[in-house]
């Protein structure tokens, strides 16, 4: 990782009695895209927020850029941000909305007008720029947002929830238009969020917020496929819980116990031992339906099928085990189908199971 | 128990279900109240106040019903008429800038600064204004008067020796007693529009490198414009027709006020012609004034109907003390 352009440093947030931000340290590289993921309450907008410049922390420090900027106004800091529902100056044009910020740092003329239409060009605005906000769609409302903030070139550009007014197809688009323009640019981003799809499909690196901390911090693909904890598998994609007991301990191995039978699982990172309660995490999309015997390197259950949805691109199946916990898959709908009352056994690759600790 | 059946819906059509069904006679039935009351007790008057502006009074002083302009051609040729209007304005002016400085700075307080005591803080604006008028017309009698309070403190301080006579039965009373009554008037609509700007923008002016007076300047003040006509029509319309005021404390100033004019024309000098003919005079300046600012305010609402709603308010409230 290169250098950080942000750095929270121990931030805590308190409103009253309630904590909002809980001791939060993290290093923001430059020209990543983070995500700050969570539920509501769980701190994401008050850390932004802070960053921004419109909430102080009750402690700990801000530094950007090698400076500590924790004590600066907003409008002292080079930083700038798309509002949750955009916060577009209703009696502007489009055009003057865009050239606010130049026109507060006192940026030529010229160069404010190239500035202002280049802007809008990126956004694919230009024609729109003598309207005023009120006739323009959510979408656009969005991209102009997005515009007034970007031309002025800020070292970190922060994102609330951007995308939360718009549906679910236009979302999708500006998903990737706002990856696609994240990259073009290079800003860095610090996006919130509460939508795990939209924070895997965007993100370099999300950090999952929890009660005011960061549950876990780490790639799309580190948090979906080796989620650290129970909240982090289960607030993020979706995934089969398994109440296990720890049979044995081997390097880098262990032995589950779950329902009396023995499920090979690689070893967490914090230490564990035999007798130990713990949770199996398994995501429904790795399992597979087998006749017969396991393929070697896999875990198997068995169960009897209890329903099976047809969800267009997948089949939905439910497993009923015999000691009465239950597995979801997720199968392709070509396969065969299983009907109610059928009885399955399901495997899956040992090494892509995750043991969960907390 | 048994479920016993329920008795079938009754079928037959009444007079009620036949008029339901019929969307205009409903509109018209529902209009019939309120279109008959203000016919009666608003069109019809103002209508026979124009159609007295047009007779004239013969050497008898008795109403001759006779189609003239006279009341007219000697409202605008005699020099005390425009001048009591244009004297009318001058006060309800100085009234109407005046309530704007004390309001204006109110409003943003309670708009923004005040959290813990704001509703308090904004019914003790309000309150007053279900007090008697008269009564807070006369409070400024005790207040300005030659043994009134401020006289009595001003002494007390050594400032004077002799008690200011000009306070009291003065243009200067009337405008400070008339700035009393109508600042909470000029207050409701700013703080209406004060408390419906979202404040996101706020946040997004500074957010774009604006300082608190820019954000003032660019964001909070246009956004203002339209609480800030609707409550200057107020004031100055409100206090260019008033009329108790400036009777209880204008003193000889006080027959410069246009509405004490028209009094003593219908009372003292039974030329209703000529008072009817200079209320037709202020009706249409205060209908042109309305009807400009109006406009006005649509060009700068510019948050649709949630704009106007502040003005509804304040309107209601005149309405409320207009019956007080």
């Amino acid at each position: 990782m290169s250098t950080p352009i942000v750095e929270l440093r121990s931030i805590t947030k308190r409103f009253g009695d309630f904590v909002a931000v809980d001791d939060v340290t993290l290093a923001i590289a430059g020209g990543e895209f983070l995500t700050l993921l969570g539920a509501s309450g769980s701190g994401k907008t008050t850390t932004l927020r802070m960053i921004a410049g419109f909430e102080q922390p009750t402690a700990g420090e801000i530094w950007m850029d090698g400076q500590p900027i924790h004590a600066l106004p907003p409008y002292k800091r080079h930083v700038n941000t798309v509002f949750q529902n955009y916060a577009l100056f209703p009696h502007m044009s489009v055009w003057d909305n865009v050239a606010y910020g130049l026109r507060m740092r006192h940026v030529a003329k010229p160069e404010v007008a190239e500035r202002v239409d280049a802007a809008l060009a990126m956004v694919h605005l230009e024609t729109l720029g003598g309207r005023i906000p009120r006739q323009l769609s959510g979408g656009q409302q969005q991209r102009v947002a997005l515009a007034r903030a970007l031309v002025n070139r800020p070292k970190v550009l922060l994102l609330d929830e951007p995308l939360g007014a718009l549906d679910l197809k236009l979302r999708k688009e500006m998903q990737l238009e706002l990856k696609h323009l994240q990259t073009q640019v290079g800003i860095t981003f610090v996006y919130v969020t509460h939508d795990q799809e939209e924070a895997l499909t965007m993100s370099d690196r999300i950090a999952l917020m929890r009660a005011g901390r960061i549950e876990q911090l780490g790639t799309p693909r580190e948090i979906y496929e080796r989620p650290a904890t129970r909240y982090a598998a289960d607030f993020i994609g979706e995934t089969n819980l398994l109440p296990a007991r720890v049979r044995a301990a081997a390097p880098g191995r262990l032995t589950l116990e779950i329902e009396g039978q023995g499920l090979e699982v690689p070893a967490p990172s914090s230490p564990v031992t035999p007798g130990q309660e713990v949770w199996l995490s398994v995501r429904p999309e790795i399992m597979t339906m087998v006749d017969g015997s396991p393929p070697a390197g896999h875990n198997s259950l068995e169960g009897t099928v209890e329903e099976g949805i047809y969800a267009g691109s997948l089949t939905r199946l439910r497993l009923r085990l015999p000691g009465g916990g239950a597995l979801v898959l997720h199968l392709a709908p070509t396969g065969t189908a299983r009907s109610a009352g059928a009885h399955a056994r399901v495997a899956w690759p040992a090494d892509r199971g995750v043991c969960l600790v907390a | 128990m048994t479920a016993r059946p329920l008795p079938a819906p009754d079928a037959r059509l009444t007079w009620l279900d036949r008029l339901r069904a019929r969307p205009r006679a409903r509109t018209a039935l529902a209009a019939a109240l309120p279109v008959g009351w203000v016919t009666l007790f608003l069109f019809l008057p103002y209508l026979l106040l124009l159609i007295h502006s047009f007779w004239r009074l013969d050497e008898h002083q008795t109403i001759v019903h006779q189609w003239t302009l006279a009341s007219y051609r000697r409202l605008f040729t005699t020099d005390v008429y425009p001048a009591t209007i244009l004297f009318s304005a001058r006060i309800a002016l100085s009234v109407t800038l005046l309530s704007l400085v004390l309001a204006f700075p109110l409003a943003y307080l309670l708009a923004f600064k005040v959290r813990r005591y704001k509703n308090l803080m904004y019914m003790a604006v309000i309150i007053p204004l279900w007090v008697s008028y008269l009564v807070r017309a006369y409070a400024w009698k005790i207040i300005l008067g030659q043994e009134g309070i401020l006289n009595g403190l001003l002494a007390q301080l050594g400032l004077i020796h002799e008690p200011l006579e000009f306070l009291l039965y003065s243009k200067w009373a009337v405008i400070i007693a008339l700035t009393h009554i109508y600042t909470p008037f000029t207050l409701m609509p700013i703080y209406a529009v004060l408390e419906a700007i979202p404040p996101s923008l706020k946040e997004a002016s500074q957010d774009l490198y604006a300082g608190r007076f820019q954000t003032f300047l660019h964001v909070i003040l246009p956004l203002s414009l339209p609480g800030v006509l609707a409550g200057s029509t107020f004031a100055f319309v409100l206090s260019m027709g008033d009329f108790i005021a400036p009777q209880l404390l204008g003193g000889n100033d006080s027959g410069l006020m246009v509405s004490n004019l028209v009094v003593s024309l219908f009372g003292v000098a039974y030329n209703w012609p000529l008072g009817a003919a200079v209320s037709v005079v202020m009706l249409a300046l205060v209908v042109t004034l309305l009807t400009v600012a109006n406009r006005l305010e649509e060009r700068f609402n510019y948050r649709g109907k949630r704009g106007r709603a502040a003005k509804t308010d304040a309107l209601a409230a005149v309405v409320t003390e207009s019956r007080a």
